[in-house]
């Protein structure tokens, strides 16, 4: 593909602009966060010297770990959850539907929708004056609104779920839809049942979109503020809403930059520990 | 049958997907202001509402402003990397696009912060166009994505012979390569503009006074009594969407025989 014509100077020329934004507008604000977690807060200014008090905190006070394991358990609960309700409907799709097109407009259009209102129509449905409840009393069912379906770790992880669905069944569909077709024929031509067909040769090569679908939940999720801010309550608030607290009221920059850090490199440990176990289990099984 | 319990569960599954976001259009026609069952009535004074709304207007406008730019800047520095990485043989190839795909691998939140620590550094003013940046850390690696898939499927030989009837490169580039693209263009345009249409994290740090639509929607959550009116603009805002990801699903698939990448 890349052939005689081009030169590898034009190449690296056409590269560069991207480059160049991506460094100026990622890799120095991320330099400046770590530089910013090793400074303490005094007044409206930092402090001078270097320190690493605000690692001691967030690794020490227990109310931030917590959060922390909140958030990846969250986090990880949505990505299991979602894999698991989007992996039939990919399948579905890439083997079973006629107008596969249609398909995957339709599974798209929803998440269009502003995430906001995505997110907050969860509270409409959750709410103790919302659709289930005014539903469950018309039909007494019950006598009083039910308050333990919203503000909790368990709305939140329905919510993210529902608004992330689309991130898991576009790349499993991909994965899927690449899996030649005459790898299943001879399964079962040597007698493999669906079952054992599905198991030996689909979900093996589909592993790739799985994988894929699993971090880019998993990632963003264990950062989101917006449903823990409006279905999570107290009980199953994360650690965006504290880093969000530490730099808009608090004004500790230096401990939310502590803060935004830690959960940055957990996130990523996990990721790559995940990514290597899933692929070291999908050879095994292979 | 398999394939019909299949069937049953995808059409279970799509209404999971639906049920939640019909509630925006269904209530921001009920003549109520509690947001609940029963329905109450029709009504479309929750809409009148909108046009009255100056704040709303302005955040709309910002957010046009912002997604326009976000969309054009993303989509050239995503075209000509995408160009770099599929036609040239570049060393560290894959540690760049990996380099400038990592946006996708940071929660929005620490990207937020981050740019809003550089322009204190810098000393510069929050504004639209510091959005704009942020918006292009989360857009520049769709687009890339999109036009990646785009030029794998592009016949070099077409450039070749323009270069051979003496075209300069970036003439062959504007009358070769960019027509060629132009599918993939319009598509990675409207991915990157909805993208940052609906962005609300990072523009929340970055905005300052200057709200875009999501941060708006966000401030009148807390007023139980707007909630119809931004539930209207929900729907709106909705049906606009769905149209232009229609439009840039169609035109992502025309002549690209293979299936969506990514997300």
């Amino acid at each position: 593909m890349a052939g005689t014509g081009g030169n590898s100077r034009t190449g690296y020329a056409l590269l560069s602009p991207t480059l160049a934004v991506m460094g100026l507008a990622l890799a120095a604000p991320l330099l400046l966060l770590a530089v910013t977690s090793l400074k303490s807060q005094a007044g409206i200014g930092f402090a001078d010297g270097w320190t690493l008090a605000q690692y001691g905190e967030v690794l020490g006070r227990s109310s931030y770990r917590i959060l922390f394991a909140r958030s990846v358990g969250i986090s990880a609960a949505v990505t299991l959850v979602t894999l698991l309700l989007a992996y039939p409907m990919a399948y579905f799709v890439a083997f079973h539907a006629r107008h596969k097109f249609a398909w995957l407009i339709a599974l798209t259009i929803p998440f269009w929708t502003s995430y906001l209102l995505r997110v907050f129509a969860w509270k409409i449905i959750l709410g103790y004056g919302g659709v289930i409840n005014s539903g469950l009393l018309r039909l007494h069912l019950i006598d009083q609104p039910l308050s333990m379906l919203l503000y909790n770790p368990f709305a939140v992880v329905v919510t993210l779920a529902h608004a992330w669905a689309a991130f898991a069944i576009l790349p499993i569909y991909v994965s899927l839809e690449k899996i030649d077709r005459s790898l299943l024929e001879a399964a079962s031509d040597l007698g493999d049942g669906a079952v054992r067909r599905f198991l030996r040769i689909t979900l093996p090569l589909s592993m790739p979109g799985v994988i894929g679908a699993a971090i880019l939940i998993f990632v963003p999720t264990t950062g989101d503020y917006v449903t823990p801010s409006l279905v999570g309550g107290p009980a199953g608030s994360m650690i965006a809403n504290m880093i969000e607290v530490q730099f808009n009221r608090v004004g500790n920059w230096p401990l939310g930059a502590a803060l935004a850090l830690v959960s940055m490199v957990l996130v990523a440990v996990i990721a790559g520990l995940f990514v290597t176990a899933a692929r070291a289990a999908a050879k095994a099984a292979r | 049958m398999k394939n019909r319990a299949l069937f049953i569960y995808a059409l279970g599954y799509l209404a999971f997907l639906y049920v939640p976001v019909l509630f925006l259009p269904i209530f921001s026609f009920n003549n109520s202001q509690f947001i609940a069952f029963p329905l109450t009535g029709f009504t479309t004074r929750w809409y009148a509402g909108l046009g009255a709304d100056a704040a709303m207007q302005h955040a709309l406008g910002n957010s046009l402003k912002v997604g326009l730019v976000t969309a054009l800047l993303s989509t050239m520095l995503g075209l000509t990397a995408a160009k770099a990485v599929t036609q040239y043989r570049l060393r560290g190839a894959a540690a760049m696009l990996g380099f400038i795909s990592l946006p996708l691998f940071i929660p929005d939140i620490v990207l937020g912060i981050s740019l809003l620590l550089l322009l204190g550094l810098l000393n510069l003013p929050l504004s639209l166009a510091s959005v704009v940046v942020g918006h292009m850390l989360v857009c520049v690696p769709f687009s890339i994505t999109v036009l990646i898939a785009r030029f794998e499927g592009f016949d070099r030989n077409l450039e070749e012979a323009s270069a051979d009837l003496g075209e300069s490169g970036w003439m062959t580039f504007w009358r070769v390569t960019a027509p060629l693209m132009m599918p993939g263009i319009l598509a990675s345009l409207l991915l990157t503009f909805i993208t940052s249409f609906d962005e609300f994290l990072v523009a929340y740090f970055l905005s300052g006074t200057e709200a875009t639509l999501p941060i708006y929607i966000w401030g009148q959550l807390r007023f139980p009594e707007r909630l119809p009116t931004v539930l209207a603009l929900g729907a709106i805002i909705l049906t606009v969407s769905v149209a232009l990801v229609i439009a840039a699903e169609m035109l992502r698939n025309l002549g690209v025989k293979k299936p969506m990448v990514g997300a």
